[in-house]
């Protein structure tokens, strides 16, 4: 019936990793088991009352055509006929309402848990490009999944449930006709599965072929002003013109091939009833049959493969959730690095052992072996070549990333048996690109401290070298999104703010001052030297020579190693 | 058509220009659709007439005709889905082609600037994407809707041949199953929705924001307390979803009781006429199945209501692209002024052969400058400044200060207000592609296409050769990257540049300036993403290259600006 373009490629391809339900959802959903639960209910009741419409339905023609009944004597059918007419009206209510609460139950479930666990797997994991992954299936993803759950789900226990249930009334009636739909009903997903095998580079090639015609007009618009400031615009129009019209041609064969799937389908479930309909024809005239029954089997004959058909017209619904549902799970199989379980804070100087990180599957290394002391009161400056792991090291620290050799040493203890969020709650860190959460900026400087009063707010930032008043609205600012009246100097004072607020023992800073003009610098200088005043064990990565005035000691990091492979 | 020409918004309509040329092709689709419905119609009309037929036990010949029909309709629905599904995705991609290209068009007027789609990544992506769903406007409403109110109508026209009084009872039905239902569950829904979207719209905009700040999150100890807020954010949600399912339900029990209230309806007017004998009883079984097949096409109608719901949402966002106004006005074809100074000088720079990028160092002349974005504040007010040709002026200022606004405007990108001069041409008389052949613009994240390293950087001056691309390449200091590539300079850069750091990919931009050999030359803070050490090395390296042009560079940190001649500082 719909049209199935895209999605049944996709729903193909995708379907291959398993059967046509993932478990995992149902073992995720308490939302998910509970609809299959109702949806089977629903079908089987749904299928007798499609049986006894069918007899009603045979019982009123035959009387009026064969015997000649008017509307009186035939009110006790038409009366049930209503009834039956009535309870399925009823029963399509319950099975989509039910349905609908289901879907919008799973996918808040799903999103939940994959939000819980991205957490868990913290930012080591989501960054570059796995961030915007999984921003999108995180929206988008876990939305479509809503279709998966209301539409194809319930129609797969339809396609089992009423079919089999109708086949039985047919075999009840007629033993022929209940043989000629025995036989075609397993020929369906048959074939399907034959055809999918020799389609299934069809349909993988037409899911790449949409995906490159729309990726490359990403790419190109995405480009615009790099293109217009070369001028190269309007060549690149006629150019675009070319590559869709060649990307279409390509896209139309393979399409031809695809679309085969749901031609064997549907010929097969209109043959099936034609064939059905010619033999009872043939043995009424031979007066092998009665009306009646002929009636019965014609009209119930198209219920086993209405079913079977509507999943092929669901597939497009289900696609894109069934592939989004495939994702979250490849994110909840993901396993979270270990951590440690002691809860309590060791006293003592931080010391990295030549600790060094290589990224799994790469050549160079993240962070060549290092060796450094943290010792409270001090302000220790971390300098060294672009990309020679400053940021690595800082990563380490706070637990996002394990050494991939060497060892930290808290006190003594491994940071490794130690439970990170306790730990996290004694280190304060500023990234070099800050974000901001909010809502505002005293919701964001209470990040970690929600407790703190409005008063504790300001004095943080005035530390921090941010005065308040140079906020567009104070305290109240708006920040985060798009929304966003702070500048990337005040965001990175507001973060640092938060390492004040929460007098952490440990303050992390990534470049606390770069984009700065010299006033804000020298701001951020006096802040930085009163949290290790304080008693604070400050590490900070510094480029400028001011930062570098400031510090205690200073640690150089060698140029990175590439290693032989 | 008709019923979606009354419902459908203008954005919709407006994308009717792109699917007018296609209309030989989606009448087609049409026709072969509503003969898809049709034969399942008639496959079921067919097979009640041949059975009560042969139930009177006539000559076997008279049911010939009947039996051929019957499984001629049995192999038409699919035959005729198959070619439907070729015609219309064929009709589709080459509309959704042609609209492509409009889109494309009114972009690379009003691009960047006019469009605050290009402020961020998703927003832009989005774009693209809706200008896909666009394709579901034929698909997935125009023609099931086409095809099902034909076969609707020639369902009605063969139940009133049969027997008038059930020609209206079908009529009245599908009208009522058509208008009036989905009328109803609008109705129903309406209350819910906009709640809802809110609901949706806030849960969205919290996890982005707990994602984009996960490090700060997890290190400041309060992903907890983020997981709350989204899980408050995703029971909100969930209990308006349960509120407003009892509506959506609606639609489908209501469909349910029209189609088999339709069929008892015919009964009770069928039967009377079979006993006055105004209805051949072998008819009564085509009378009262015929609702039942018909309304097969019906049920079509909410897949294609809510595909009409994504479309004008995504056509409104279209439409906006296209409706975009040039925020200077003055890019039409056919305003290009040339500039006094256009004509290449031969005593002057010879460096600059590249074929479209011409002239010798124009002398630049700003006065009394302000400009902002379109629906921004004022960044840039009553600045002035002069760059003689040859000159290499320092831009410096706070983040903020309107640095990146400044070059925006010198690329004409933006309108300002004031007086830019070059060689005494105020900016304004000149095209935009004028200008942008005499300056030269790298902005802070250039954009990386999906394409060899060598073709990034070709784009610049197409038909030069790979030395002289590996030559402006080694003079950003890429030699060294470039070495380590597999590839060399043929080597693929991926999904949007994605292997390139931030540094390079700048390098890359600065890269096509070079190679390009724009007389003056705009640098966005070209240093930033490097230490101390490298910078200094990369901003003497620059200079040198740029030996003989006009620099204007923006900066908030002081590498390479000792070598300038000027120094502009922002507030």
């Amino acid at each position: 019936m719909t049209t199935v373009s895209v999605g049944e490629a996709a729903a193909a391809a995708s379907d291959r990793r398993g059967g046509p339900v993932d478990r995992r959802l149902l073992r995720v959903s308490r939302g998910a088991r509970t609809l299959l639960v109702g949806a089977v209910v629903v079908a089987a009741l749904t299928a007798v009352l499609v049986v006894v419409q069918a007899f009603a339905l045979a019982d009123a023609i035959t009387g009026a055509f064969q015997h000649g009944a008017d509307l009186a004597v035939l009110r006790p059918t038409l009366t049930l006929l209503a009834a039956v007419v009535v309870g399925r009206a009823v029963l399509a209510w319950v099975a989509d309402v039910l349905a609908q609460r289901a879907a919008s139950r799973t996918s808040g479930e799903l999103r939940a848990a994959l939000m819980e666990h991205v957490v868990r797997l913290g930012p080591a994991w989501l960054s570059g490009e796995r961030r915007a992954q999984v921003a999108t299936l995180a929206t988008r993803g876990v939305d479509s999944i809503e279709p998966y759950v209301a539409r194809y789900l319930p129609q797969l226990v339809v396609a089992v449930v009423v079919p089999l249930v109708v086949s039985v009334a047919i075999l009840t009636q007629d033993l022929l006709a209940a043989v000629i739909v025995a036989l075609t009903v397993p020929l369906i997903p048959l074939f399907m599965v034959l055809i999918g095998l020799y389609t299934r580079n069809a349909t993988d090639r037409q899911w790449r072929a949409l995906s490159l015609l729309s990726g490359h007009f990403l790419d190109v618009v995405a480009g615009l002003p790099t293109l217009k400031a070369f001028g190269r615009a309007k060549v690149q129009a006629q150019r675009m013109a070319e590559v869709d019209a060649r990307y279409r041609r390509a896209t139309m064969g393979v399409l031809r091939v695809s679309f085969l799937s749901s031609l064997v389908l549907e010929l097969l479930a209109s043959l099936s009833v034609a064939v059905v309909a010619v033999s009872i024809g043939l043995r009424l005239l031979d007066g092998d049959l009665d009306l009646r029954t002929g009636l019965v089997v014609l009209i119930l004959a198209p219920e086993v493969y209405l079913p079977i058909r509507m999943v092929g017209a669901q597939f497009h619904a289900a696609a894109d959730g069934v592939s989004a549902a495939a994702d979250v799970f490849t994110v909840l199989e993901t396993v979270a690095p270990g951590s440690g379980a002691r809860v309590d804070r060791p006293t003592g100087p931080i010391a990295l052992q030549q600790v060094s990180v290589t990224y799994p599957g790469r050549v160079v290394v993240a962070l060549p072996a290092t060796s450094l002391n943290l010792t409270a009161g001090r302000i220790t400056a971390l300098v060294g070549p672009s990309g020679c792991g400053k940021s690595t090291l800082l990563a380490v620290l706070l637990g996002f990333l394990g050494p991939t050799s060497g060892q930290v040493l808290v006190g003594g203890v491994p940071l490794s048996e130690l439970d990170p969020d306790p730990w996290r709650r004694h280190v304060a860190w500023v990234g070099q690109d800050p974000v901001l959460l909010g809502p505002t900026v005293a919701d964001d400087v209470r990040l970690g401290q929600p407790d703190a009063s409005d008063e504790q707010v300001a004095q943080a930032l005035l530390a921090a070298g941010l005065d308040p008043v140079d906020l567009p609205s104070g305290l109240g600012t708006p920040v985060g999104d798009l929304a966003s009246d702070v500048s990337a100097g005040q965001r990175r004072r507001v973060a640092l703010a938060r390492a004040v607020l929460r007098r952490a023992g440990v303050v992390l800073l990534d470049e606390p001052t770069a984009a700065l003009d010299d006033v804000s610098e020298a701001a951020v200088l006096r802040a930085v030297r009163t949290l290790a005043d304080d008693g604070a064990a400050v590490l900070v990565v510094a480029h400028r020579p001011a930062l570098l005035n400031l510090a205690d000691d200073v640690v150089e990091l060698a140029a990175v190693e590439v290693l032989s492979s | 058509m008709t019923t979606v020409a009354a419902t459908a918004v203008s954005p919709v309509r407006r994308l009717l220009p792109w699917l007018r040329p296609q209309r030989a092709r989606l009448l087609l689709a049409a026709l072969l659709g509503a003969l898809a419905i049709g034969s399942g119609v008639g496959l079921l009309a067919t097979s009640a007439w041949l059975i009560s037929r042969a139930s009177q036990q006539p000559p076997v010949l008279e049911l010939q005709v009947a039996i051929v029909a019957v499984r001629a309709f049995g192999i038409g629905r699919g035959v005729f889905r198959y070619a439907e599904r070729l015609v219309s995705h064929d009709a589709a991609l080459r509309s959704l082609s042609a609209l492509r290209l409009a889109v494309y068009d009114r972009l690379a007027i009003v691009a960047p600037a006019g469009v605050p789609a290009y402020r961020r990544g998703d927003l832009l992506e989005r774009m693209v994407r809706d200008v896909d769903t666009t394709q579901d406007l034929p698909l997935r409403v125009l023609l099931p809707y086409a095809s099902g109110a034909v076969v609707a109508a020639a369902s009605v026209v063969l139940a009133w041949w049969l027997l008038p009084a059930a020609g209206v009872v079908l009529l009245v039905s599908l009208l009522v199953a058509a208008i009036l239902v989905p009328w109803l569950t609008a109705r129903a829904a309406a209350g819910g929705e906009a709640a809802t979207a809110q609901a949706r719209g806030r849960q969205q905009a919290d996890t982005l924001t707990l994602l984009d700040g996960v490090a700060d999150l997890v290190a400041a100890g309060a992903g907890r307390q983020w997981l709350d807020r989204l899980a408050r954010d995703e029971q909100d949600r969930m209990s308006l979803a349960r509120r407003s399912a009892w509506a959506s339900g609606l639609a489908a029990a209501l469909g349910v009781l029209l189609s088999g209230g339709a069929a008892v309806a015919m009964l009770i007017v069928a039967v009377p006429a079979v006993r006055a004998g105004t209805l051949p009883g072998v008819e009564l079984a085509v009378l009262v199945l015929l609702p039942l097949a018909t309304y097969e096409s019906v049920f079509a109608m909410p897949a294609a209501a809510l595909a009409l719901g994504r479309v004008r949402g995504a056509a409104a966002r279209v439409v906006a692209v296209l409706d975009t106004p040039d925020p200077l006005g003055d890019d039409r074809p056919g305003t290009t002024a040339v500039p006094a100074g256009d004509t290449p000088d031969p005593g002057g720079a010879a460096r600059t052969t590249a074929g479209d990028v011409a002239g010798s160092p124009p002398a630049l002349r700003i006065r009394d400058l302000s400009a902002a974005w379109p629906t921004g504040p004022q960044v840039l007010d009553g600045l002035s400044l002069d760059a003689p040709p040859g000159s290499r002026v320092a831009v410096v200022g706070p983040s903020g200060a309107g640095k990146s606004t400044l070059l925006a405007v010198l690329a004409k990108f933006l309108p300002y207000q004031g007086s830019i001069t070059l060689d005494g041409v105020e900016l304004r008389e000149l095209s935009g592609d004028d200008v942008r052949r005499r300056i030269g613009w790298c902005p802070q994240s250039p954009h990386v296409f999906d394409t060899s390293v060598a073709e990034n950087v070709r784009l610049a001056r197409p038909g030069c050769s790979d030395d002289e691309v590996r030559a402006v390449l080694d003079a950003v200091g890429l030699g060294p990257w470039l070495d380590e590539l597999p590839g060399g300079i043929d080597t693929a850069v991926g999904d949007h540049g994605a292997q390139l750091s931030g540094g390079q990919r700048q390098r890359l931009g600065i890269a096509r300036v070079l190679l390009a050999g724009h007389p003056l030359v705009l640098l966005d803070e070209p240093t930033e993403h490097l230490d101390e050490n490298t910078a200094e090395l990369v901003a003497a390296e620059l200079l040198r290259a740029l030996a003989g042009r006009t620099v204007l560079w923006v900066a908030h940190r002081p590498h390479g600006l000792q070598a300038m001649d000027t120094k502009v500082t922002l507030a």
